[in-house]
């Protein structure tokens, strides 16, 4: 007697079935992008195996995650989404799957909200290694476990050769921000102080270094790493943080520039208040960069009411994302729009949004 | 950081501005305009407005902006030949990333490498070297450009590529020599400066002795200076000294890297490779003669503009630009009429806005507040249009 053929197998054995798919191949190939088998095993071998969470296991074309739980976190759901093509993949202090991770979080984190999940979509050059990607699966997945969210949903695409530069990678990520916090760059106010957490200009300059046709020889460290466990401490501190944004492309310089224009107020700082390791000025001076514009990875600008603004820092020294932050200016109300620096010199001059600076890509 | 900290103290900057003004109130007391100082260097005009120099000085003291900034003072056909040669199917044309912003009659490298080019930045000659051995199949072209700082690197690159007995490794040369522009500078009937700031860089291979002339015939002091601000400050309080005491000489501040007699194996290099051309357009100042530089027929088989044929046509600048009488110091970046306006870094008209050497640009990025107001006003009618 034959059997009927069951179309309508429980779930489990579907799940066990997709799983036994190993992948055996050393580089990608256009048929891992296909649709087909050598994609299922891709997903299943490389991503779900490190991404592994209740959200994801069932592989749906969604994730499914549950209201309740959200709103009883706040009352605001944070969203928003970053690609990451940084050149090399992988540099001293981090790599793209780390700063994938980090960047979404910290994108998150600034609206003073709980990071709490994310997608991942991967586009592949046909040739690359599965095991760099693992390599970076592997990094993504121990950067959001160490963070505490969780890699629910995901889209993988393999274009041929020199279509892209080896792998890019884009993270959507949702958190809910908390009752009573409202950060907006729009909030800054005269009599304001403006803190950053620590050395600037450390993953601009780790970056450059990385590549090798600079040859500078030094190891500077890209301070790659997630904000929000930081922010919360200062939260807790002080829940009238005015404005918060993370300095990546383009630096504090242009951070400071939003808040003055947003919020039509003047910021004053001074260049000698502002943390810069020794190794970034050298790298800085030899290419005749300004640490001021060079990207970050794990610094926030932070404008707080003054009268909060030495327990903030207080607190935001204890933490581990936080131990070399500095008061480094402040806001007033004229001349309006405007971020004015004093020199290490001793002279003033008007810091402006950065324009066109040929840099390689940085994240 | 030891050795560049030490020229940025502001303690000691203090005490040297004192003694400037106690020089300038002495020379000021029997004139009725400003003394004007020429920086020649676009270095010292970026070291100048980057930490606040200017603001800092007595009122009685102008620094004009001298052509010393390589990118500022290529006149637009010359970046049409390079959009020409990048063009070429079989080209991989390499360059210095400040030249890629620099407008074209039609476009910038940028522009081009959009459309399609092959146009790579590299940071040093010898990286453009590098890509031709890399890729045998295809001519690479290095866009060579400035004065003597970066010449020497230029033609040791060419004696390797000889050596190496590379075929596929051209220049297209547009170095420019300081000394013939300056003397164009002094002989402008329109000129009324009372002392040069020297380029520090250039002289680290010239050495000193090539000036004497700015002093013996044209009666007017020098200082070849350094780069930060208590060298700059320095050299400024020379240049006052100099003129308190009637005197007209070459001096050097930058001691500490330029010897008086120059780098004898760079100009080795260069007087080995290069010849001066007859006369080279300068952006804004016109023909100058003997000021451009170009490859000996013995090396011909190294130059693109022999190799290739380029159109080398004469693009007048936009009639709205005054680049050239900033250039002169006869105007100030601000009483360019599209300073701030039409001509922004961001969409340049002319070439001193676009490289951060520039003097326009150097205005708009770090000039004071007066000058953001006049910005915003300038570029307020732009955004309500869009």
């Amino acid at each position: 007697m034959r059997r009927v053929l069951n179309l309508e197998a429980p779930p489990q054995t579907a799940s066990i079935r997709r799983r036994s798919g190993k992948l055996r191949d050393s580089r990608i190939t256009l048929s891992h992008g296909s649709g087909g088998k050598a994609m299922r095993d891709l997903i299943d071998d490389v991503f779900v195996g490190s991404f592994g969470n209740a959200a994801l296991d069932p592989l749906e074309d969604q994730a499914r995650l549950s209201l309740a739980d959200l709103v009883s976190r706040g009352d605001r759901l944070a969203f928003t989404t970053d690609s990451y093509v940084v050149d090399p993949l992988f540099f001293p202090g981090g790599d793209i799957g780390a700063l994938a991770v980090n960047g979404t979080i910290n994108d998150l984190a600034v609206s003073g909200a709980r990071p709490l999940y994310l997608s991942c979509s991967v586009i592949l050059e046909e040739g690359f290694r599965v095991e760099t990607l693992r390599r970076v699966a592997h990094s993504m997945a121990e950067t959001a476990r160490a963070a505490g969210v969780a890699i629910v949903t995901g889209d993988t695409k393999v274009v041929p050769r020199g279509a892209v530069d080896k792998l890019f990678i884009n993270t959507a990520g949702i958190g809910v921000i908390p009752r009573n916090i409202n950060i907006a760059a729009e909030r800054a106010r005269p009599g304001d102080v403006v803190i950053v957490n620590g050395t600037i200009g450390d993953h601009g300059a780790a970056i450059l270094c990385a590549r090798q046709d600079l040859a500078l020889g030094t190891a500077i460290e890209s301070d790659c790493r997630s904000l929000h466990g930081l922010i919360r401490a200062m939260l807790e501190t002080c829940s009238d943080i005015h404005c918060l944004r993370d300095a990546t492309r383009g630096g504090v310089a242009t951070v400071l520039n939003e808040f003055a224009q947003a919020a039509s107020v003047c910021i004053r700082f001074d260049e000698t208040s502002i943390p810069v390791c020794e190794p970034v000025k050298g790298v800085c001076e030899i290419l005749g960069l300004d640490p001021l514009y060079m990207a970050n990875e794990g610094k926030l600008v932070a404008v707080v009411p003054r009268e909060c603004a030495d327990q903030v820092l207080a607190a935001m020294r204890m933490h581990p994302a936080g131990r070399d932050s500095a008061i480094i200016g402040e806001v007033s109300a004229e001349p309006d729009g405007v971020v004015l620096l004093r020199t290490v010199f001793g002279g003033e001059r008007i810091v402006d949004m950065l324009i066109g600076e040929q840099l390689p890509r940085i994240c | 950081m030891k050795y560049v900290d030490e020229f940025r103290d502001p303690v000691k900057g203090k005490v040297v501005l004192k003694e400037i003004e106690a020089l300038v109130e002495r020379i000021a007391l029997c004139r009725q305009r400003p003394l004007q100082l020429m920086e020649v260097c676009g270095g010292h005009t970026h070291s100048i407005f980057k930490y606040g120099i200017e603001p800092m000085l007595p009122k009685a003291i102008e620094f004009v902006h001298g052509p010393g900034c390589p990118v500022c003072v290529l006149p637009m056909g010359r970046v049409d030949d390079c959009v020409a040669l990048a063009e070429h199917p079989q080209v991989i044309f390499t360059t210095f990333g400040d030249a890629m912003r620099v407008p074209g009659s039609k476009k910038s490298l940028l522009q081009a490498k959009a459309d399609g080019a092959d146009v790579r930045m590299v940071y040093s000659p010898m990286d453009a070297l590098k890509i031709a051995r890399e890729h045998p199949d295809k001519e690479v072209v290095f866009f060579a450009l400035g004065f003597e700082t970066t010449m020497p690197s230029t033609a040791l690159t060419v004696l390797q590529a000889e050596r190496e007995g590379i075929k596929n490794f051209s220049l297209f040369c547009n170095h420019i020599t300081i000394i013939p522009t300056i003397k164009a500078i002094l002989d402008s009937p329109e000129l009324t400066l009372d002392g040069f700031l020297g380029p520090g860089h250039v002289s680290m291979v010239i050495g000193t002795a090539p000036y004497e002339f700015i002093a013996r015939h044209y009666h007017k002091p020098i200082v070849v200076a350094g780069f930060e601000p208590l060298d700059i400050l320095q050299s400024v309080w020379m240049l006052l000294k100099q003129l308190t005491e009637g005197r007209c000489d070459v001096e050097n501040q930058y001691q500490r890297v330029v010897p008086d007699a120059g780098n004898d194996q760079a100009l080795a290099a260069v007087g080995r490779v290069f010849e001066l051309r007859e006369f080279f357009e300068w952006r804004g100042l016109g023909s100058i003669d003997h000021s451009g530089i170009r490859l000996k027929q013995s090396y011909a088989r190294f130059d693109a503009e022999r190799k290739f044929s380029v159109p080398n046509l004469k693009i007048a600048d936009p009639k709205s630009c005054q680049c050239g009488e900033v250039l002169k110091g006869v105007i100030k970046p601000w009483e360019c009429k599209v300073f701030g306006g039409a001509c922004t870094p961001e969409t340049p008209l002319g070439a001193l806005m676009v490289s951060s050497e520039g003097a326009c640009a150097a205005y708009y990025n770090y000039g004071g507040l007066e000058l953001a107001r006049l910005i915003r006003t300038r570029s307020a009618p732009n955004e309500a249009s869009v």
